[in-house]
């Protein structure tokens, strides 16, 4: 019964972080396009006034498409335009099963492993759901029964088949560095150190790896420079262009879900998933006091710090639009001093005096927000590629997925497997 | 008693799909029932302990296969609206042979003892990657030969035909060369 609680609270942790991240990671869009192109974004949705910098909009925009109505075309094939958006959001979901976001967790005693499903054949699971996610796209296209959602549709299969050999070319480097298919393996591996300094990321023994995986992701998820199947400027909004209200934004969840996947595979493969460089977990039970009392008092001073900045944009612009805008600066401060003040008056819990089921905890809590930020870091990656890059045209895609990619992944395979040999 | 139950879900997600791919008149619609038998084949075999059969069917029949399936139906013959109609010329012909065929198939399934008991799940993919390299080497590579001959085929088969147009260029090319 045990385990099917664990398994739960696992699942139960990814829905969570993923459907937060998704909401953070369209605010960090808007906000992200809006800081490249030099313009404020979007800061008008206010819950009485209160504005957060635009982080109020994700919330309106639930509202609105909750209510918006489902407008559907007549000739649709009702079935298969139903089960569309369902197929694409459970298949973004479903990669999350084999993905360890810590090494494990003591609850009452039982080491509890911190990965939904530790599959012997996790790296390939990853594969095959990626291969999955297909379906929900060309279903889309073909059911709305319009020939742009065709052509999005069929852009995005050949899209997807092209960049998933590569993909796996680029990841069998890796199964043979670390010799195994396991996730959780994977990362263990990563732990280690080669000539005593440097962390042995994938980053770091794959480095060819890493860029072709990582151009092979951008490709899966259909972002730009890659997304053709959206190709607003050619075929309209490609395969969910007939779609509205909340299937429409299944779709777009489906989109910032597929990121954080994305995300967290780039920093479980390549950049030692939960791993802490040069903190191993020994280390960090053994040092746990000291590590919580020099966070707590980071994370204070970080936090008086930007309630300063606040608090000095509120004198500067006293009075500046007279109306309750004004007040944002002084709420931003007052809310960095909360969390200043949170952090401080943890220090009076004596930190330093830890046990060691406190410093098991901390360990496992530092290895998760460590994973959590990785991922973080790199869905900022997509969105920063996407306003930077101009789309490929559609010749150029295919001639990079099985002219240079392809050829790139056999080399990169075959040179890992002779320096191995050797080695 | 739960492992009964999950043997039962997924024989039905592979079965009334199937039922579904045979009978349905469009057949876009039935390449998208196939997902569905598919994904139960490769649970089936999962229940079963295999998982790296398991994956290996999701990720070439649902992921390779059936992704171009879909494809080349959807670009040939879609049938948007209208439906497909097959006469009884075809019924009785392809009625008598699936019936010789599934004959067979009991036949031979109710013959053999396929032993008892639900294993404990190791995981396989170790021995099977040894077997292919040692035990099964021969046939291991012969099939990537046919492979190769397949690709290489395709190859040749979607070549644009320039040598019949262009054949005063040709021949200049290859004096210079």
């Amino acid at each position: 019964m045990t385990i099917v609680f664990d398994t739960l609270a696992k699942i139960g942790f990814f829905f969570v972080l993923i459907m937060g991240l998704v909401v953070v990671l369209i605010w960090m869009e808007r906000k992200g396009a809006a800081f490249i192109q030099d313009r404020t974004g979007p800061n008008r949705a206010s819950i009485g006034g209160v504005r957060l910098a635009g982080l109020v909009h994700p919330v309106a925009d639930v509202f609105k498409l909750l209510f918006k109505e489902d407008v559907a075309p007549a000739n649709r094939h009702a079935a298969l335009y139903n089960l569309a958006p369902w197929l694409v959001m459970t298949v973004a979901m479903s990669t999350y099963a084999v993905i360890p976001f810590g090494d494990y967790l003591t609850v009452a005693g039982r080491r509890v492993p911190l990965v939904a499903a530790d599959l012997s054949v996790g790296l390939l699971y990853v594969l095959a759901i990626a291969s999955l996610a297909t379906y929900g796209v060309v279903m889309a296209g073909w059911a709305s029964n319009n020939k742009f959602t065709f052509l999005g549709g069929i852009r995005a299969t050949s899209q997807m088949i092209s960049y998933e050999i590569s993909m796996g070319l680029a990841l069998m480097g890796l199964v043979l560095v670390f010799s195994s298919l396991r996730l959780t393996d994977i990362v263990a591996g990563q732990g280690d150190l080669i000539w005593g300094f440097l962390p042995k990321w994938g980053v770091v023994v794959q480095p060819l790896g890493f860029i072709l995986f990582i151009v092979a992701v951008f490709a899966e998820t259909n972002r730009n420079p890659f997304d053709l199947p959206e190709g607003e400027s050619e075929i309209v909004a490609g395969f969910h262009l007939e779609y509205s209200s909340m299937k429409f934004a299944l779709f777009f969840m489906a989109e910032y879900a597929h990121m954080v996947i994305g995300a967290s595979l780039i920093a479980t493969f390549y950049f030692g998933g939960y791993q802490i460089p040069w903190l191993p977990r020994p280390l960090i039970e053994a040092n746990a006091g000291l590590i919580l009392t020099l966070k707590l008092i980071g994370v204070a001073l970080i936090s008086m710090m930007i309630a300063m900045l606040f608090f000095r944009r509120a004198q500067k612009e006293k009075g500046k639009f007279g109306d309750a805008r004004d007040r944002e600066p002084v709420l931003g401060a007052g809310l960095w001093v909360l969390v200043a003040g949170g952090a401080l008056a943890g220090l009076v819990l004596k930190p330093w005096t830890i046990g060691p089921v406190g410093a098991d905890m901390v360990a496992s809590l530092l290895q998760v927000m460590a994973f959590v930020a990785k991922v973080v870091f790199f869905a900022w990656l997509f969105i920063w590629v996407r306003w930077t890059l101009p789309r490929f045209r559609y010749d150029q895609l295919m001639h990079l997925g099985w002219k240079v990619w392809l050829p790139l992944g056999l080399a990169n395979l075959v040179v890992t497997a002779l320096v191995m040999a050797i080695v | 008693m739960t492992s009964d139950l999950v043997f039962i879900l997924l024989a039905l997600l592979t079965i009334v799909p199937a039922v579904w791919v045979v009978f349905s008149p469009n057949i876009v619609h039935a390449g998208f029932a196939l997902l569905f038998t598919l994904f139960g084949v490769a649970g089936l075999y999962a229940y079963m302990g295999a998982d790296f059969i398991a994956v290996t069917q999701m990720m070439v029949y649902i992921g390779g296969v059936l992704v171009l399936v879909l494809f080349t139906v959807m670009m040939t013959r879609v049938p948007l609206g209208k439906r497909a109609n097959y006469g009884l010329d075809r019924f009785v012909p392809a009625g008598v042979l699936s019936l010789a065929v599934f004959g067979l198939l009991y036949k031979s399934i109710t013959s053999v003892d396929w032993g008892a008991g639900h294993t404990e799940a190791v995981p396989t993919v170790a021995e099977i990657g040894t077997n292919f390299m040692t035990n099964y080497i021969f046939p291991f590579e012969y099939v990537s030969l046919v492979l190769l001959a397949a690709m290489i085929g395709a190859a040749i088969l979607i070549r644009e035909e320039k040598f019949s147009e262009d054949e005063p260029e040709n021949g200049e090319t290859e004096v210079q060369s």
